[in-house]
Formats: C-alpha cells, sequence, structure tokens
C-alpha cells in the first residue's frame, strides 16, 4: 500500500500538470467540470434564497388576509409610480445583465464592461429611487417604531380614496382616555405590521441588490483586465443569475406592496 | 394520589391517556427489545474468530424491507387513532360544561369564577362536574398544565385558548406553568382544590365577591358606556348584543363570523377587525384600556345575554340549570 | 501490528507551518481539523452550562444559583449545543474531510467557500461570546416570542445574530456538499456506489439548504421587532406570536435531522466495517435518510399540538409525524440484520455504534409519544421530552460523531488512540447517559415542567439520580480529550487502512497527502466489499 503514498507535488500549490488552462482550480479536472459546479452553486444558493425570501412572504400572506383593509390602506401611501418606474428599470437592468453575459460569450470584452456598467447604473438608479421613497416615509413618520403615527386623514398623498375609509372624524365622546379618533388607534397598530414587512423586505431585497452590485464592481475590474473569454466566463454567468434573481423578487415585491388592492 | 411512575389520575380523561401511555410503552419495548436481543445475540454468534474473516455476503430482502416497514406503519395507526380520539375528546368540551377563567401573567395564574369569586394560583373546582377553563395571558405565552388531569394549553396573549376536564378524585393537584415565561417561571405554580360539590358551594357562598363575574361586566359595561350605543332595540350605534351568541353575523367585508368569546373579545380590543355590516366603525378601541381580567368580565356579561346559546352562566344556587334571573339584563 | 508502518513523509498537516498557513488554508482537511477544535470548545463549554443546571436541580428549592442564572444556563447551553455543536459536528468535521475522500475528490468543490464559512462560524460565535460576557441570554434556545420580543431584558439581538450568522455557515457547508457530490466524484463512482455517509450527508445539506434560511429569516424579524420596534410577532401591536412558532420550527424540527442524519450515516459506516459485511438493504438505508430529510419539513405543528392550533390541524400533523418514524425504523432493522453472519469485532467505534443502537432506539421510540396527540398533550413541555431529545441529540448524534471520530482518527492524524482507554470512555458514556436521562422520562411522565428552576419535592430522586449520572457522563466525555492528545505524539503509527475498511478513503495514505490521492481512483465495484482477497491484502501492510 506505500505507493498509495503520496511522493511530490505535495509542496506544489500551483498546477504542474500538463496544459491546463490558467482559470482551471487545482481541485477540478476539466473547464467544463468547473462551470458545471459553480453553476450548481449558483442555483442551490438561490433555492436557500428563495426560503429566505419564503418567510417573510409566509408572514406577509398571513398578516395581509387577517388585516386587509389596513393593508391596503397603508399601501395606498406608496406612489405607484415610483414603484413602477423602478420596476422598469429593474427589468431593463436584467436586460443588459443579459446583454452582458451574452458579450462574455462571444470574446467582446469591451461590451462586458459596457454591460455590467449599464446594469449597475440601473442598480443604482433603483436604488436612489428607493431613498427617495424611504425619505417620505420617514417624514410621514410611517416608519414603525416609537414614532410611527397614522392619521388616515393624510393617508393617500396620490390623492387615491380616502373618502369611503375616513369615516375617522365621528369619534364618539364615551371614553375619556381614547383620545385618538377609533380607526387611528387600530389603524395605529395594523397598519405598523404592514410598514415593519414593507421595510423588512424592501431593506433586505436593497441589501441584496448592494451586495449585487459590489460583486458586479469585481467582475467588472475582472472583465476589465480581460479575464473572461468564450472558455472562461462563469463569473459573469453566475452574477447573471443572482441578479436575475433579485429582479424577481421585486416583480413579486412590487404588486405585493403596491398593488394590494388594486385587483380587487 | 399518585405512583412513583403515574401522576395522581384525577380526572376523566387520566385513565385513557396512562393506557395509551401504556400500550405505547409495550409496543416499543417489544420492538426496542427485539432489535436489542438481536444485536447481543449477533454479536456474540457472529463474533470475528480470526484475523482474515469476513461477514458472509448478504445483500438484502425485499420481503423482509416491506414487512418490517409495514408492520411499523400499522402500529403507529393504531396509536395515531388511539391518540387523536382521546385528544378530539379533551378539546371538545360538553355543552353542559360550567365556565372559568383564567389569565396568565408573570407570574401568576388568575382564576375567575363565574359568580364572582377570584383567585391566584389557586383554583377551586367541584368534583365530577365538566369545566370549561377559557385562557388568556396579559404578556407572554404561558401554558397552563393540570398533570394530574392529563392536560394543558397554551395562554397566549391577544387570543382565547381553552380546555376542558372532570374531576374524579377529591384533593389537591398541582398547577403548572409548562411554557418558559421568564425569571420566576418555576414559581409559577399553584393548585387546583377538587371539592365535594356541597363542599364547593359552601366554599362559593364563602368566599366575598363583588357580585357575579356578569355583574361585574355589566358594571364594566355601563362604566366604558358600552351601553349607550349597544342599545338592545337595535337601533343604537352600535349592534344590539341580545342573544348574539352562537349566531352567524355578516361583515362589513360580506364575510361571515360565528359569535364566540374570541370574537367578542376581538371586537372590544379592536372594533374594526371584524366589523359588522351595516355599522359605522365609531367604536374606540379598547386595546390596552382594559385588561385581560375585565376583558373576561364583559366578555361574560355579554354572553348572559344569549341565555340560549350559553348554559354556562351558572349562577351559585343552581349549578345545573339554565342562568337564574338575576344575571340577564 | 508491525513496526514497520510509518507515517507519510508529506501529509496535509505537515504541509506547510505556522498559524498562517492554517488560517488562510483551502484543504478540506485542514478546515475540518480547524472545526474540530473549535466545536470541540463550544461542547466543553456548553457542557459546562449543563453542569451548572443538573447542580441547581440536585435540591427543589432552587438554591445554588438565582432563577435569572438558571434560565441563563439552560438557554445558553442549549444556544451552545444546538448552533455552535450539534448542527456543525458531523457534516463540518467528519462530513467535510471525509466526503472529498470518500468520492476520490481532490476537494470540496468550493475551497474558499469552505474556509469562509468556518470563519462565519466564528464570527457567529464571536457574536455569542459577546452576549455571554455582558450578562448572557434567557429566552430559552427557541427564542419564543413575544418572549424575547420585549419581555426578556437579557442579549437577545447578539445572541439572535449569532445564531443567525452561524446559520450561514451551515447552509455554505451544505451548498459545498451538495455540489461536490453532484459534480466531483470519481470516475466509476456512481450515485448507489456512495457510501452510506455520503448519502446521508446529501440529505443533511438539503435541509441546511432549504431550512436554514426560514429560521435566518425568522431571527431577522425577531431582531427588527426587538431593535427597531417594528410590529411582526408581538401582540400588542396586531402581531401573532405563534406565527414565530410556525417558521422557527419550520426550520428546527427539519434541524433536528441535521444533527442526527450525518450520525446515521456513521453508523452505516461503522456497522459494515466491523462486521467486515456488505450494508444490508443498501437502497433502503440511502433512502430512507432522503425521506427523513423529506418528511422531516412536513411534521413542525407537533411542537404546537398545545399552542392553540386547530383541532384538526393537530391531527394531520400528528398523523404526518408518524411517517418521520418509519424510515428510522427501516434503518435500525437494517442494521440488524447487517450484523447477522457477519464477522464482527468490538473495537471503541463499535462499541460507540453498539450503544448508538440502543440510544437511537429509545430516543426514536420515545418520540411516538410525543407524536400521539392523547399522550403529547400531557407531556408537551415536560421532562419527557427534554429527555426525549437528548437520547436523539447526544445519544444520537453525539454518539455517533464520537464513533466516528474514533473511527477516522488514524485517517485524520496517522496515529492510534489508546484502545483501553477509548473503550472505558465508550462504556461510561453509555453508562452515564442511561443514568442521567432515563430518570427524566418518568419526571416528565409525573409532570415536572422543563425549565424549571425549583420543583415540588417529590420529584428530588429522579433528578437527583439524573445528576449524578451527568457527573459520569461528564467524566467519560473528558477521556477523550486526554487519549486523542496523547495519540498525537505517542500513538502507535495507523497505516493506511488500520481497520481493514472498505472505502476508498482507506487506500490512500494516513494522514492523507494535500491533494487526498496521489493517483485519481477509479471506482469499479459495489461499496462495502469484504472479500476474503481484500481482507487478506490489507493484513499484509
Amino acid at each position: 500500500m506505500s505507493e498509495a503514498v503520496a511522493h511530490g507535488e505535495v509542496h506544489a500549490e500551483a498546477h504542474g500538470h500538463a496544459v491546463h488552462h490558467p482559470r482551471l482550480q487545482h481541485h477540478f479536472d476539466t473547464m467544463a467540470q468547473q462551470k458545471e459546479a459553480s453553476t450548481l452553486g449558483m442555483w442551490v444558493f438561490l433555492l436557500t434564497e428563495v426560503l429566505f425570501f419564503g418567510g417573510m412572504f409566509f408572514a406577509y400572506f398571513l398578516y395581509r388576509t387577517w388585516y386587509f383593509d389596513a393593508f391596503a390602506e397603508a399601501s395606498r401611501t406608496l406612489d405607484i409610480k415610483l414603484g413602477a418606474l423602478n420596476t422598469a428599470v429593474l427589468i431593463g437592468s436584467s436586460l443588459t445583465m443579459a446583454l452582458a453575459v451574452r458579450a462574455a460569450q462571444t470574446n467582446e470584452s469591451k461590451a462586458v464592461v459596457r454591460w455590467l456598467i449599464a446594469t449597475m447604473i440601473l442598480g443604482a438608479v433603483f436604488l436612489g429611487v428607493k431613498v427617495i421613497e424611504y425619505a417620505d416615509k420617514f417624514e410621514h413618520h410611517h416608519v414603525p417604531g416609537a414614532h410611527f403615527i397614522w392619521e388616515s386623514e393624510h393617508a393617500a398623498p396620490g390623492g387615491a380614496a380616502a373618502g369611503e375609509h375616513a369615516a375617522a372624524e365621528a369619534a364618539p365622546a364615551a371614553p375619556a382616555h381614547a383620545s385618538t379618533t377609533h380607526s387611528s388607534a387600530d389603524l395605529q397598530r395594523l397598519t405598523q405590521i404592514y410598514f415593519s414587512l414593507y421595510f423588512t423586505m424592501t431593506g433586505l431585497h436593497a441589501l441584496h441588490m448592494i451586495v449585487g452590485i459590489g460583486i458586479m464592481l469585481v467582475i467588472t475590474w475582472m472583465a476589465a483586465k480581460g479575464s473572461f473569454s468564450e472558455s472562461y466566463y462563469t463569473p459573469v454567468e453566475i452574477t447573471g443569475l443572482y441578479w436575475h434573481f433579485v429582479d424577481l423578487v421585486w416583480i413579486f415585491l412590487f404588486p405585493l406592496l403596491y398593488l394590494v388592492e388594486r385587483h380587487n | 394520589m399518585g405512583s412513583f411512575f403515574f401522576p395522581a389520575q384525577a380526572s376523566t380523561f387520566a385513565a385513557n391517556v396512562d393506557a395509551l401511555y401504556l400500550f405505547i410503552v409495550a409496543t416499543s419495548s417489544l420492538f426496542a427489545l427485539a432489535v436489542c436481543v438481536a444485536v447481543i445475540v449477533f454479536g456474540v454468534l457472529y463474533r470475528r474468530r480470526h484475523d482474515g474473516q469476513v461477514g458472509a455476503r448478504i445483500e438484502g430482502n425485499l420481503p423482509l424491507e416491506l414487512l418490517w416497514s409495514i408492520i411499523p406503519t400499522m402500529i403507529s395507526m393504531v396509536m395515531f387513532g388511539w391518540g387523536a380520539t382521546a385528544f378530539f375528546q379533551m378539546r371538545t368540551p360538553p355543552e353542559e360544561a360550567m365556565q372559568l377563567y383564567a389569565v396568565g401573567k408573570q407570574w401568576m395564574w388568575k382564576f375567575q369564577h363565574l359568580e364572582g369569586q377570584r383567585e391566584i394560583n389557586e383554583l377551586h373546582v367541584p368534583l365530577g362536574r365538566p369545566i370549561r377553563v377559557t385562557i388568556t395571558s396579559e404578556d407572554v405565552i404561558h401554558s397552563l398544565y393540570f398533570p394530574s388531569f392529563r392536560t394543558k394549553i397554551d395562554a397566549i396573549p391577544g387570543r382565547y385558548t381553552q380546555l376542558w376536564f372532570e374531576a374524579t378524585q377529591t384533593g389537591t393537584f398541582h398547577i403548572f406553568c409548562a411554557e418558559y415565561c421568564g425569571t420566576n417561571h418555576s414559581r409559577m405554580i399553584g393548585q387546583v382544590v377538587v371539592m365535594e360539590p356541597a363542599a364547593y358551594q359552601a366554599w362559593l357562598a364563602g368566599a366575598t365577591t363583588e357580585g357575579t363575574l356578569a355583574q361585574r361586566g355589566e358594571r364594566l359595561f355601563t362604566d366604558l358606556a358600552c351601553v349607550s350605543c349597544h342599545l338592545d332595540s337595535g337601533k343604537g350605534r352600535g349592534p344590539s348584543l341580545q342573544n348574539i351568541v352562537g349566531k352567524s353575523v355578516e361583515l362589513s367585508d360580506g364575510s361571515v363570523v360565528t359569535v364566540d368569546e374570541g370574537y367578542l373579545r376581538e371586537s372590544i380590543i379592536n372594533s374594526q377587525a371584524k366589523l359588522v355590516k351595516g355599522f359605522q366603525p365609531l367604536m374606540p378601541a379598547f386595546q390596552g384600556l382594559v385588561n385581560e381580567d375585565n376583558l373576561v368580565a364583559l366578555v361574560e356579561y355579554v354572553k348572559s345575554l344569549s341565555p340560549a346559546a350559553t348554559t354556562t352562566a351558572a349562577a351559585p344556587s343552581a349549578p345545573k340549570t339554565p342562568p337564574s334571573p338575576g344575571e340577564k339584563k | 501490528m508491525l513496526d514497520k508502518l510509518k507515517l507519510p513523509e508529506h501529509h496535509y498537516v505537515n504541509n506547510g507551518h505556522g498559524l498562517k498557513s492554517w488560517l488562510l488554508t483551502k484543504d478540506h482537511k485542514r478546515i475540518a481539523v480547524m472545526y474540530l477544535i473549535s466545536i470541540s470548545v463550544m461542547f466543553f463549554l456548553g457542557g459546562l452550562f449543563a453542569v451548572g443546571v443538573r447542580l441547581e436541580l440536585a435540591t427543589p428549592q432552587g438554591d445554588f444559583v438565582t432563577a435569572d442564572t438558571y434560565n441563563k444556563l439552560f438557554t445558553m447551553h442549549g444556544v451552545v449545543m444546538v448552533f455552535f455543536f450539534l448542527i456543525p459536528s458531523t457534516p463540518a468535521v467528519l462530513g467535510n474531510f471525509l466526503i472529498p475522500l470518500m468520492i476520490g475528490a481532490k476537494d470540496l468543490a468550493f475551497p474558499r467557500i469552505n474556509l469562509l464559512s468556518l470563519y462565519i462560524f466564528w464570527l457567529g460565535a464571536i457574536f455569542f461570546f459577546y452576549a455571554l460576557f455582558s450578562g448572557g441570554v434567557d429566552t430559552g434556545w427557541t427564542f419564543y416570542t413575544p418572549f424575547s420580543s420585549f419581555s426578556s431584558n437579557s442579549n437577545v439581538i447578539p445572541t439572535a445574530l449569532g445564531a443567525f450568522i452561524a446559520g450561514f455557515s451551515s447552509i455554505l457547508t451544505g451548498l459545498n456538499f451538495i455540489v461536490t457530490i453532484h459534480r466531483m466524484r470519481a470516475p466509476g463512482l456512481t450515485w448507489f456506489r456512495l457510501p452510506l455517509f455520503v448519502w446521508a450527508h446529501y440529505a443533511t445539506s438539503l435541509i441546511q439548504v432549504l431550512g436554514t434560511p426560514v429560521v435566518a429569516i425568522t431571527l431577522v424579524l425577531v431582531f427588527v421587532e426587538r431593535a427597531f420596534g417594528f410590529g411582526i410577532f408581538d401582540p400588542t401591536r396586531g402581531g401573532d406570536p405563534v406565527l414565530f412558532q410556525h417558521l422557527f420550527w419550520f426550520y428546527s424540527h427539519p434541524a433536528v435531522y441535521i444533527m442526527i442524519l450525518p450520525a446515521l450515516g456513521v453508523q452505516s459506516e461503522l456497522i459494515s466495517t466491523f462486521s467486515r459485511k456488505i450494508i444490508f438493504g443498501y437502497s433502503f438505508v440511502a433512502f430512507s435518510s432522503l425521506a427523513i430529510a423529506m418528511f422531516g419539513f412536513i411534521v413542525w405543528a407537533h411542537h404546537m399540538f398545545v399552542a392553540g392550533i386547530s383541532t384538526y390541524s393537530a391531527m394531520v400533523f400528528s398523523f404526518l409525524s408518524f411517517s418521520v418514524a418509519i424510515p428510522s425504523a427501516v434503518k435500525m432493522f437494517n442494521w440488524t440484520a447487517t450484523l447477522y453472519k457477519g464477522a464482527i469485532s468490538f473495537e471503541t467505534p463499535m462499541l460507540y455504534a453498539y450503544g448508538f443502537m440502543g440510544l437511537f432506539a429509545i430516543g426514536g421510540l420515545t418520540g411516538l409519544f410525543l407524536a400521539t396527540l392523547g399522550t403529547d398533550i400531557h407531556l408537551h413541555d415536560t421532562y419527557f421530552v427534554v429527555a426525549h431529545f437528548h437520547f436523539i441529540m447526544v445519544g444520537g448524534a453525539i454518539m455517533g460523531y464520537l464513533g466516528g471520530l474514533h473511527f477516522w482518527w488514524p485517517k485524520m492524524t496517522g496515529r492510534m488512540y489508546s484502545e483501553f482507554l477509548s473503550r472505558v470512555s465508550a462504556i461510561t458514556v453509555f453508562i452515564g447517559f442511561n443514568i442521567t436521562f432515563l430518570p427524566q422520562f418518568v419526571l416528565g411522565y409525573l409532570g415536572m415542567p422543563r425549565r424549571y428552576h425549583a420543583y415540588p419535592d417529590e420529584f428530588q430522586v429522579l433528578n437527583v439520580m439524573s445528576s449524578a449520572g451527568a457527573t459520569v457522563l461528564a467524566a467519560g466525555y473528558a477521556l477523550p480529550v486526554v487519549y486523542f492528545i496523547w495519540s498525537l505524539w505517542y500513538g502507535k503509527v495507523a497505516g493506511p487502512n488500520p481497520w481493514v475498511a472498505s472505502g476508498i478513503e482507506w487506500q490512500t495514505a494516513s494522514p492523507p497527502p494535500t491533494e487526498n490521492f496521489t493517483e485519481p481512483p477509479h471506482v469499479h465495484g459495489e461499496p462495502y466489499e469484504y472479500t476474503p482477497h481484500v481482507a487478506r491484502e490489507a493484513n499484509l501492510v
């Protein structure tokens, strides 16, 4: 059995073997194997991500079913135009991402860099719009927590129907302690759940976008160095997978958060 | 009282649960013993006798695999069926059960009798009468556990849960909090005192009260000005509460709910959640303004307005008959 | 053995010296060794907390430590043992070391991610230690809301973040294993020639990848609720505390199988090797791992039978819970059948395997009491549950882990430990374990609730028995540290295949070279082949 004992090569971290693609890591046999492994790895990771967001979607659907009116009312404070704009921006960024992958496959390093930068810009636009939306929430005290205030009167800056729900004015004289109007006391709690989920879901989504942009910075830098070719473009491809996934999450978030009652 | 292996069998469930327990102990022991004996016998019989020895080549045996999949499945279905039946019984209080309320709070159990008696960490109940306990919590999750009755249920803030039992032995038995609830979780214990019905009546009579639970609820109903909108005529700003318990009502969003304790409680603290159709959402939310003890009193008062549906509001004088007139509005 | 056995000249341990060569390594074997050291530290820390718990419970009055301290002791015992010991134990140490060796690969598919997972684990541990040293945490390892949202005034946030971060370490390990098992197998190594250890880890990895993110997001939600006052689970803010339990157990029930499945994989290897016999019903054992992983995801609500879920959903979940029992039983029967007409010897790993059979049988069977609704209502949240899951996680998972560690120790270090001491240890652990936890079943049925700092006097006798057993158990666990460390310098050289085992990890040197095999292995036959020829050849070494 002593033949089995290793000699030589042990110290050779580098790959002493014959003709290897420079990008082939030592523990893989072929480029194809390496690429399959990386791609599968990203798919498995996305599976994890699906369940990560899945927990929140579960909570969302439960509370939406219980507190539909509050969710509908709270969602009316969101600006659908900004949400729609962001949806368009993200779909556009998926397109530019796909073009970047395509360019990598066809050996056009310059185009890869161009499309990646375009993707990052679109991602930044999305985040910028999100900042505007968040700022508006802070201004109106719609951030859950101690400073959260819900007043049905200015529930709908977009002019959407405040009418049928604004029975708020007729506060009965009865209990002295109930200084707030009836609906704001209830809605104070229930809309807060909506905004808790809104901030957690969009916040984690935005965090994923920031991570994505960070990864793309590295990939762009590698592409500019000419690291990718038709025989090796896996990093671009799996970054693309990730980015498409993040877009897809938004495709779900937009109708769920912005269009709660539009389909009714 | 109990033995070394069993707590006292002090409720109608206990014997059945213990029998089921023994059945599982017996079948499990049989399996465990079979495996252990086989493993030890094989270990001795087929121990390696010399260095180069190898085992026989037996890849498997399909009939055997099927056999030892199907037999355990069938036995476990017996356990499931028996257990589910017992559970169904534990979760279905009889119609004529006597009503009690329990509120968990860090770190004590507060019990309220319909007759108005309030107890802390001690609960007096009559022997041989089904007792339904409606439970909630003022803060975190607790769990009301009567080991000698073989039953427990969590006390969950913001909602009602319930359990029932019928004591079969007089004496004093443990009450535990089974769900971890903070520093003095292990001090959130008490005792349930099971008394002969006559002794129980004497106890009820002896304790000083501020009227029955429903009467206390009625006072709150006036103090909180509920009475100004919930007119019996049905023409008030709020729906009439006469004879509503057990009925189905249509809500403003078109869905239908059955009025029960949970719905009453929810409607008091958060009237908007399920607004009755045809009424404006005018009622204040009493979230944080009425504590769980008083909510229980209010709920019990509203229930007493529906004598047909609730046989539970028994007055001290008439344990098994529908409520006495004094309790009705 | 013969004296001519020598350690190989070059192997993964001496390939590079100094701290840096370890901290920056990409070698799965070195990462496994670092995991081994890390989780051993955590194991003894968790053990220390357990000692505190058992000392307190020796008397009924609750006079050894204050109630708050006691609550922190059992909470930190749980957090450390679950998140920082049991979940990483067998996968991160043995799986990490052995999966590439068993499938004839040079490394895991993503060596850097493997190292990253170790660093993430350490980062999680740092958060935990921060929580520990700034006063501890008292929510129980389950972090139940609304207690954890507003009632507890201990360090919930750093602990939850620690568990959250450690979870990602687990996800990355699982991801790495899945891809490795799919893409890195040696030529000829088809799925049905894989060792059952690998099958078990594949099933485990699926749970890690699918379950862990759910608990991660659940802990995030607790975090935002506690830190920013967002209302999610807190009923005073309209939330539903029971939703937390659904989300938590959706992960944490399958997490039980993250802990036990790898040990089941170890068990298959041990039984086959020490009876020198092909495993009985290979495909049934392999698929039962997958079945356990799958069924594990649909039984979570059996933790909530008394939490106010509806009568009918309780019945459905009770029914489903029995479905997990069947594949576990199938495994037990197949191992037993494997012993039939074997050539059985009782070196230390086999003693652990025998101990495992007994303890896992009891652990599994007592699960039936908790799946059965009628008995669970009484037993839920009592010491019966405590005893049950310790039988599974300590009697099962840790016995499997220790058995595996004794089995592969010569492969990892190239040396043998003291056979006498290790047998003493195995027997001590088995006896100590039973004395500790058998009385707790009785306590549970008598109605003693779990997490009690003080208890009624009538429970004292059984509690004293349990505490006494814990002392024996602690001695049994301390002993291996001594002889394992001793063996590193003074142990007999083991040679490539001291047990005459059939797996391909035994065909390379002990300790293996950095790239695992000098010649890339080709696999021609079935796993667990013990022909007389194989035995003769191995003995010629």
